[in-house]
Parts: C-alpha cells; structure tokens; sequence
C-alpha cells in the first residue's frame, strides 16, 4: 500500500493520467473542429435568410439554405464611410470576407475602437470598424442588403441581424440569433408573432432622420410606419432592442452606409 | 444481481441525488425552463457520471491519496469537455441554448460527490451503474420540474403548444414566474415533499425540538 503514496508512484499517475486525457481532449477536438464549423455556418446563413424573410422552417430544409444562400453577396463595409472594403484594402488588413469575424474584430486593437459613452446607446462597448453585410442583388440591382446588429437587452448582449430592402429604409425583418434573456418574457425576442410587427417598416423619416423606434407594450400604433411595440413583462429587453436598432441604424452604425443604398450608389 | 439493480435503481427514489441528498441544485434551476434543453442536459450529466464512476473506479488502486481528488477533476473535466465538443458537433442548436451549462457539470456536486463516495471504494461495473443511476435520479427531478415549467410558463413541451397562448390568439395566459429560476425552488421543495410523504423513511429527524414558548408576563418579569 505505501508503495501507491509513494513520491515516485504520485508522478508517474499523474503524468500518465494527464497525458491519456489531453490526448483524448485534443483527438477529440481536431476531430469534430470541420463539424462544429459547417454547423456554425450553416446555422448563421440560415439566421441570414431568415432575416432576409426568405426562410420557413417549415417550408425549407438543409439543402435549401445551402443553395440560397449562394446567391448572396458577403462584402465588408467600412462603418465609418459606408463603402465597401476593396479586396486589396482588406488583403492589406489581413482580413478575408469569407471568414472576418466581426466579433472577434471588435476585440482586436487595430480593427476597433472604443465607443464614448453617450455614443454607445447600445451599451457594445467597442465596435468593429469594419462589418459584414449579405447583399442580394436581383437583375444587376440590390434587392435586400443583410446587416448585423447587437446591443445589450436585460441579462446579455443580443445578437442578430436586420434586413433592409435595396432602398435603403424599408425593413424586412429583424432575427435574435443569440441572446440570454428570459425565456417566456425578453425571450419572446424570437416568438415570430412579435417579429412580423417588423417587415413593412421605415428606418428613416423623410429618408433622413432615424425614426424606427420600439415603444412600450401597448402603446405603439400598429398604422404608423416607424413603431413597434414592445414586449409584455419586459421592459428592459425592450429598451436594448430599441437602443441597438437606433444605434446601428444611427450614424455610429449604418446609417452612411443605408445613405448609399438610398441615394443608389452602393 | 440484485445488487447491481440496487446500484442502478436505488439512487432514482430511494437515494435521489437531488431530493435527498440535495446536490446538483444549481443546474437544476438553470436548465429547465424548456423540456429540450433539460433533456440534453440530463443525457450529457448522466453519460458524464456514468463513465467518470467507471475510469475512477477502474483506476482507483492506483492513485495515490494525496492527488485522488484533482486526478478524479482531471477524468471529469475530459469527459465533460468531450460531451461539450460532440454536443456542438451534432446537437449545434441545443448546444447554444445550453451554453456554459454543459462546461458547469464539471462543478455538479454529484459528480464529484459519486466519484468519492462511491466509485473510489467499489469495481468498476457495479460504478458505472451507480453513475447511470444517479443520472437518472437526476433526470426524474429535471423532467418533472422541467415539464412543470415549461407547460405552465410557456404553455407547451418540448417547444409544442399545448395549451393555446394567449398572445397567439388562445386562452391560456402563461405565468412568467414559472420561467425564472426560483419557480424551479419551489417545485424542487414541492417534489422533495410529495416523495417524503410517499417514503416516510427519507423525513429527517428533527436536530431540535422547539421549546414551549413563554408565556408574555413571565418574558416582562426577567
């Protein structure tokens, strides 16, 4: 029995235990990485459409998302100018459309900056300089351009996307792909009851003035093109999806970028 | 035999990690709010108790006092790292809604609480069915809680409508507090009460008995 608590006996357990289980950790890991992958694209291109207002869960499978989802474009846009990153420029960043991951980048030095604190109404903190829109062109013109958007509800940050038509102002729909907020109240984020109050709206008043806005439960005109009323019992999650809407479409946000959609020159 | 369905069905009623025991709590309130993420939640902490009972228990001649509870993290935490990566390679949905509650099982008092109590001083078979036991035990607890929960603060199961909502048109108007946390206290108090009705042997003895209270002008006069 002494020979088990022995010091000799304490390091080679240790050692053998540890090394048989990083291994199957880390086999483990690589293994599954293409998987985890294609699923993780699969399920924001599918978060895509669905913004876009061109996906039914009950209507469309797997092979459907793969095959619409080609017809979009995914280009970057430089917040601050409303442009489209030319390849070089985004060569000379490091960056690849494919693969730019703007959440990582709001992290990274070189390609964010902090936000002050009376310009962060979205409560992000840092923002990406650069972001990844989906555009959908149909007969050589935009037909619907896809554009993220996250801000802080109640519990979390909220992830999701918004979707314009190619004229820059009117909503298609807005999608939640990632929130922690309570399920049943600020959750209802995603019940599509809530969401369908969504497309047929205005971003801007007389193409100019941000206007979109979420109003507290009840109080919303449904006839008025720029409310939308907000959720029962959660008053806070409501508040962050009005603050981040008003954000991202704001200047801060997409706002240069929606100007060019307007005015055709994007 | 018997002893072995003892192992495996002991722990479900009789020995419940949750209820009697009162472990595993905290993930409990967490979890359960809809039926499919506690469904997940109780295969992945089932298969993680079940197989760290086993390796412990297959390597539990060798490992020396002195290390035995950071070499027993070390089996759990591969385990759970590894229930994570096949979760989020093909049940990627659920994975997201469960988030960091699959990496918590590593801190789940059962785990930890099986692999010493139980998997350090027996072979490995009989360890394994108490792990798979004591996932189930676990399990009776969340789905009953889960199904209550779901079905009273969203009126449905497993993401059916059951009861028509309200808000879609129907008559039911869902009870929010059902959906936050401490409803899950509740339930879980609910619970531990009807089986210790159903099995008196589990009420605990009083540690005190109250004494007579005194009468009002005896407390004025001292």
């Amino acid at each position: 029995m002494s020979d088990k608590d022995s010091l000799k006996n304490t390091i080679v357990v240790s050692l053998l235990l540890c090394v048989v289980c990083s291994v199957v950790v880390s086999s483990a890991a690589v293994l599954l990485k293409p998987r985890q992958d294609t699923n993780k694209e699969f399920s924001r291109n599918r978060d895509v459409l669905a913004a876009a207002g061109l996906y039914d869960p009950a209507l469309h499978d797997a092979n459907y998302v793969v095959e619409r989802f080609k017809s979009f474009k995914v280009r970057l846009v430089d917040i601050e100018t409303g442009e489209y990153l030319s390849d070089d420029k985004a060569r000379e960043l490091g960056i690849n459309p494919a693969n730019y991951d703007q959440r990582k980048a709001s992290k990274t030095a070189g390609l964010s900056q902090p936000l002050s604190p009376q310009d962060d109404i979205a409560g992000i903190k840092r923002q990406a300089r650069y972001a990844t829109v989906y555009v959908l062109e149909e007969g050589g013109k935009i037909d619907r351009v896809v554009l993220p958007v996250h801000g802080y509800g109640l519990w979390s940050t909220l992830y999701g996307f918004l979707a314009v038509k190619g004229d820059g102002d009117t909503v298609l729909g807005l999608t939640f792909y990632e929130h922690g907020e309570t399920p049943g109240l600020g959750g209802e984020v995603d019940n599509p009851v809530w969401k369908a109050q969504w497309p047929g709206k205005r971003l801007f008043a007389d193409g100019d003035k941000v206007a979109i806005h979420v109003m507290k439960k009840g109080q919303a005109n449904p006839d008025s093109p720029y409310q939308i009323d907000g959720l029962a019992g959660s008053t806070l999650t409501t508040v962050g999806v009005d603050n981040l809407i008003k954000f991202w479409v704001g200047s801060h946000g997409f706002e240069p970028y929606l100007k060019k959609l307007q005015a055709g020159e994007a | 035999m018997s002893a072995f369905k003892e192992a495996l069905l002991d722990p479900v009623f009789n020995n419940n990690p949750v209820a009697l025991q009162i472990l595993g709590i905290c993930s409990a309130l967490a979890v359960t709010s809809n039926l499919n993420t506690t469904i997940v939640m109780c295969i992945a902490l089932t298969t993680v108790v079940a197989f760290s009972n086993l390796f412990i228990a297959m390597v539990r001649n060798y490992l020396p006092n002195s290390i035995r509870i950071i070499a027993q993290m070390i089996i759990i935490a591969s385990l759970v790292i590894l229930v994570d990566q096949v979760l989020k390679a093909f049940a990627f949905e659920i994975s997201k809604q469960l988030s960091v509650f699959v990496g918590l099982i590593i801190t789940n008092c059962i785990v930890m609480g099986r692999a010493e109590a139980f998997a350090m001083k027996n072979p490995p078979l009989p360890s394994f069915l108490d792990g798979i036991g004591n996932g189930l035990g676990y399990s009776v607890v969340l789905l009953t809680v889960g199904t209550v929960r779901e079905l009273f603060g969203a009126g449905s199961l497993f993401g059916v409508e059951v009861l028509p909502v309200a808000a879609n048109g129907g008559w039911y108007v869902p009870n929010g507090l059902m959906l936050l946390p401490p409803s899950a206290f509740f339930l879980i108090g609910f619970f531990i009460w009807a089986l210790r009705t159903w099995k008196k042997n589990q009420v605990e003895e009083r540690e005190f008995k109250l004494a007579p209270q005194m009468s009002n002008t005896h407390q004025e006069a001292s």
